[in-house]
């Protein structure tokens, strides 16, 4: 009975914070179907803004920009991170503590003040284009992923991987069939903040960005002004409902797997 | 612990990562540090440092340290009986229930916080249904609340996935065996799950304090420009005035602030580290 | 971890067949040579850029910025080799000064006498002998209201000071527009360089500050229309596209004056090609060009040709058309003297900051 309670407690809370999280991608979702321009009036409803959304060149070429960086840098921060946060958890205790004050400081940094250095040094040996966001992008991707995997790291069982190279199996071996594993939740963790903050990233993309270069979050932001445009809305909702439905496939179709090998047990 | 250390060499593992930091953030840096030192003449000078001891200055460093503190203890506050919550789902729903977390943040961030700012506002959405419901309407816009909301907002999936991704890690046993002993509900918390989860909190604690320090977007738009965040006196200072040598020295001297709150937050980390072992 | 895995690795794959796919494509014309173009975010409609390629095979690399100051930092960095690019008045004059725009020969372009000669002495305020600048869109700031929660008929700056809207206003969040409006309402020039004359305006601002609901930039005509507001200080085009969706509201440039706005194209001291960004200033200047733009952007264009072409209503439209009326008593901003700036920029804090 009280256990029922409790359930019914932490499900009723989940819902309340489920309800603060999608407030505003509601209200993001309505708008892609309002037909006047303006986000403040509701004209009415229309699917125009999808039919429009397709054959505009320019957001379709933002989309593929801001996807491919958020991939590459999230993929290479989480190499660079996990491989640094692993190295710099057996340093000694003084360059342990040095190393993490530099991983803090692209986050300590406003993000005018790390775009307009970045741009600043990139200027010396790199045109500013596609390879000089995803530098910058990388380096305010790194600390995201150091952070989420230190504390999976402290609590690290090593004697599964010392038991492992004591029956044998190589240190590259034991490393990504022992080691590795005990990480997944703060690698992939890391790996989605990463991808996160690339995707919303304007300020950082804008000052190291190359003429015809433009991510959703710039061409978003250059709308502002004249109101932003009702086609941004309907990419963002298709944006969500395609990841929400493969959750859902994904979510759904090996749960039944599952439950079997429960039941077997 | 130690030796876990002694037995593995494997420091050299990070020797990409600190190529990187010397190359992307220790040089920038020294780009960054130079105008902080020089006035806009060139000449050498402190007084850009110094800059954030003027009052108006200093009122705004008060007030982000305020907005972030909030923030921050909002969302630990939110995190903890989040995690403890979806801790009760079996484990496939978990995953799921972490993505759940994320997507909202898939969606663009000025998207977002433009939306919050027509479901606070004083026609806005949260009133109509306030009205709806023969409740007074609130006056949120544009005021510290709505900078909190939007920050909390933005930032809380950071504060729980680490704490997610510490408690997580804990065995069923260890709880089961306190059950046994007879520990409550409370106990349990405090003395297993609260310490086991540290490591992730501190991680927690340096991602949503540390950018809630220095942004500058959502209390343009949430706080209507009335208030002003140390963040957005050095956007200003940037952008709108065009005096880097000050943007700079503000920046340098926010983050020697900062980073000596993280010192002390190291400080207890290191002392974590042990207990987070047992 | 398993059901996780799957998740990562099926949302990774898609997303990356997503961002492949999308990827463009290229037209037939033969390139003859490109420009990179510095312009204002949303302020050129792209199928110009199409038609430009089209007709003389110049292939414009564009890049866009948000604000002046972005521009100037950005093309200060010397990173990207701009030929052409768009700014305002005050920009301009700073650019001009630092001799960073090289002179044209406006005489040469067939279409350059499609701009009307007002236009081109509003330029002279930051281009005395219009030898840098061609104008591009122009404006002025005024008051947008909603009528029915505004009683009596706005004509003065005052309405924004005396109290009686207290807690309905939306002023600028940027300091020269809105010390601007203070500087004017108390009789004064904006561009003045009298400190007494600033403090003045600062005490007005502050004492007004208690009746602002808020200082937004880009959301301001919004609020007016959404009904969160009364009264906002706006560009004009702004309060064009307000009218559109509220039929409620009214604009008006106070009778004590403003300030009139004017965004130009000037060529770089590094541009290569001469030839060819004078081909694309022509080419903005050309009539159905500037006809395109215009019903694009919807900001007041200095073209007499497409204004002579619009509807007898539009032209009517104060906020399309600015009236000589209502531009009798403006001016255009330019630079002030640096230690008066400076001033400026510690108020604007010490204002914010109360």
């Amino acid at each position: 009975m009280v256990e029922r309670i409790k359930d019914w407690i932490s499900r009723f809370y989940l819902g309340l914070i489920i309800l603060f999280l999608y407030a505003p991608i509601a209200v993001l979702i309505v708008l892609s179907f309002n037909s006047s321009r303006s986000r403040v009036v509701w004209g009415g409803f229309t699917l125009n803004w999808y039919s429009r959304l397709f054959s505009n060149r320019q957001i379709g070429e933002a989309l593929s920009t801001t996807l491919i960086v958020a991939l590459l840098s999230a993929l290479i921060a989480t190499v660079i991170g996990v491989l640094g946060a692993l190295g710099i958890h057996a340093m000694r205790e003084k360059n342990y503590q040095l190393v993490m004050v530099f991983t803090n400081i692209p986050m300590v940094n406003a993000d005018i003040v790390t775009g307009i250095a970045l741009m600043l040094w990139f200027v010396h040996f790199i045109p500013l284009g596609f390879g000089s966001v995803l530098l910058a992008h990388i380096t305010f991707n790194i600390p995201y992923v150091i952070l989420s995997v230190m504390p999976k790291i402290r609590q690290m069982n090593v004697s599964l991987y010392e038991a492992a190279r004591d029956l044998g199996a190589g240190p590259v071996y034991g490393f990504f069939k022992v080691l590795l594993p005990q990480l997944a939740g703060g690698i992939v963790s890391g790996f989605f903040m990463a991808f996160t903050m690339s995707m919303d990233d304007f300020v950082i993309t804008y000052f190291t960005k190359g003429p015809g270069v433009n991510t959703l979050s710039t061409m978003i932001y250059g709308e502002i002004r004249k109101g932003i445009k009702p086609e941004m809305y309907a990419l963002s909702t298709l944006i969500f409902a395609f990841v929400f439905v493969i959750l859902l496939a994904a979510n759904y179709l090996p749960q039944r797997k599952k439950k079997t090998v429960k039941e077997r047990r | 612990m130690n030796k876990l250390k002694s037995i593995n060499k494997r420091s050299w593992l990070s020797s990409p990562y600190i190529v990187w930091i010397i190359g992307f953030t220790v040089i920038p840096m020294i780009v960054i540090f130079r105008y902080a030192l020089t006035n806009p003449d060139g000449g050498f000078t402190f007084s850009q440092i110094t800059a954030i001891l003027d009052p108006v200055h200093l009122r705004a460093l008060v007030f982000s340290l305020e907005i972030a503190v909030g923030s921050t203890l909002v969302c630990i506050l939110l995190s903890y009986p989040l995690v403890l919550a979806m801790r009760r789902l079996n484990l496939g729903k978990q995953g799921f229930a972490l993505f759940i977390l994320i997507l909202p943040m898939w969606m663009n961030f000025i998207l977002r916080v433009l939306a919050w700012q027509m479901i606070l506002s004083k026609n806005g959405i949260l009133n109509f249904v306030l009205k709806g419901l023969g409740l007074e309407p609130l006056a949120i816009a544009n005021t510290g609340t709505a900078i909190m909301i939007g920050m909390v907002y933005d930032y809380l999936p950071y504060m729980v996935l680490p704490i997610f991704n510490a408690v997580a890690e804990i065995d069923e046993d260890i709880i089961e065996a306190a059950k046994d002993l007879g520990a409550g509900g409370l106990t349990i918390f405090r003395k297993i799950i609260l310490p086991l989860s540290i490591p992730g909190l501190l991680s927690g604690i340096v991602m949503v304090f540390v950018p809630s320090m220095t942004s500058f977007v959502v209390s343009d738009i949430l706080g209507g420009g009335k208030l002003q965040l140390v963040g957005n006196i050095i956007e200003q200072e940037f952008t709108k005035n065009m005096n880097w040598n000050l943007g700079s020295g503000l920046s340098v001297s926010l983050m020697i602030f900062v980073l000596i709150s993280m010192a002390f937050t190291m400080k207890h980390d290191v002392e974590g580290k042990g207990s987070a072992i047992w | 971890m398993i059901m996780k895995k799957r998740v990562v690795g099926v949302v990774l794959l898609l997303a990356l067949c997503m961002g492949i796919c999308t990827t463009g494509c290229s037209g037939a014309q033969e390139k003859k040579g490109s420009l990179t173009v510095f312009n204002y975010g949303e302020y050129l409609d792209p199928a110009v850029l199409d038609m430009f390629f089209e007709e003389t095979g110049i292939e414009v690399k564009y890049e866009e910025a948000l604000t002046p100051e972005e521009m100037y930092t950005k093309y200060k960095a010397g990173a990207i080799e701009y030929d052409l690019l768009c700014s305002t008045d005050y920009m301009l004059e700073k650019l001009i000064k630092e001799g960073e725009l090289q002179e044209i020969d406006i005489d040469s372009m067939e279409n350059a006498e499609n701009i009307g000669d007002k236009y081109w002495e509003f330029s002279e305020a930051f281009d005395p002998d219009n030898q840098y600048t061609v104008p591009y869109f122009w404006g002025t700031v005024g008051i947008l209201y909603d009528k029915t929660k505004v009683n009596d008929p706005v004509d003065s700056w005052g309405v924004l000071f005396d109290g009686s809207y207290s807690g309905e206003i939306i002023m600028q969040n940027s300091m020269r527009d809105t010390l601007s409006v203070a500087l004017k309402a108390l009789g004064f020039s904006l561009n003045t360089n009298d400190e007494n004359e600033i403090r003045q305006a600062y005490e007005l601002l502050e004492k007004q500050k208690a009746d602002v609901q808020a200082y937004l930039v880009d959301e301001a005509r919004d609020e007016v229309v959404a009904g969160n507001a009364a009264l906002a200080l706006v560009y004009s085009g702004e309060a064009y596209l307000g009218k559109e969706y509220n039929p409620d509201l009214e604009y008006v440039v106070p009778k004590e004056g403003s300030q009139v706005w004017l965004d130009s194209w000037g060529v770089t001291k590094n541009c290569k090609n001469l030839e060819m960004a004078m081909q694309f200033l022509d080419f903005l200047c050309r009539e159905d060009i500037a006809q395109m733009n215009f019903e694009y952007i919807y900001y007041s264009t200095p073209n007499d040709a497409v204004i002579e072409a619009l509807s007898e209503e539009e032209r009517a439209d104060e906020t399309l058309v600015p009236t000589e009326n209502a531009t009798e008593n403006c001016e255009v901003c330019v630079q002030q003297e640096p230690e008066v700036v400076e001033l400026e920029n510690e108020l604007w804090k010490e204002l914010k900051a109360e």
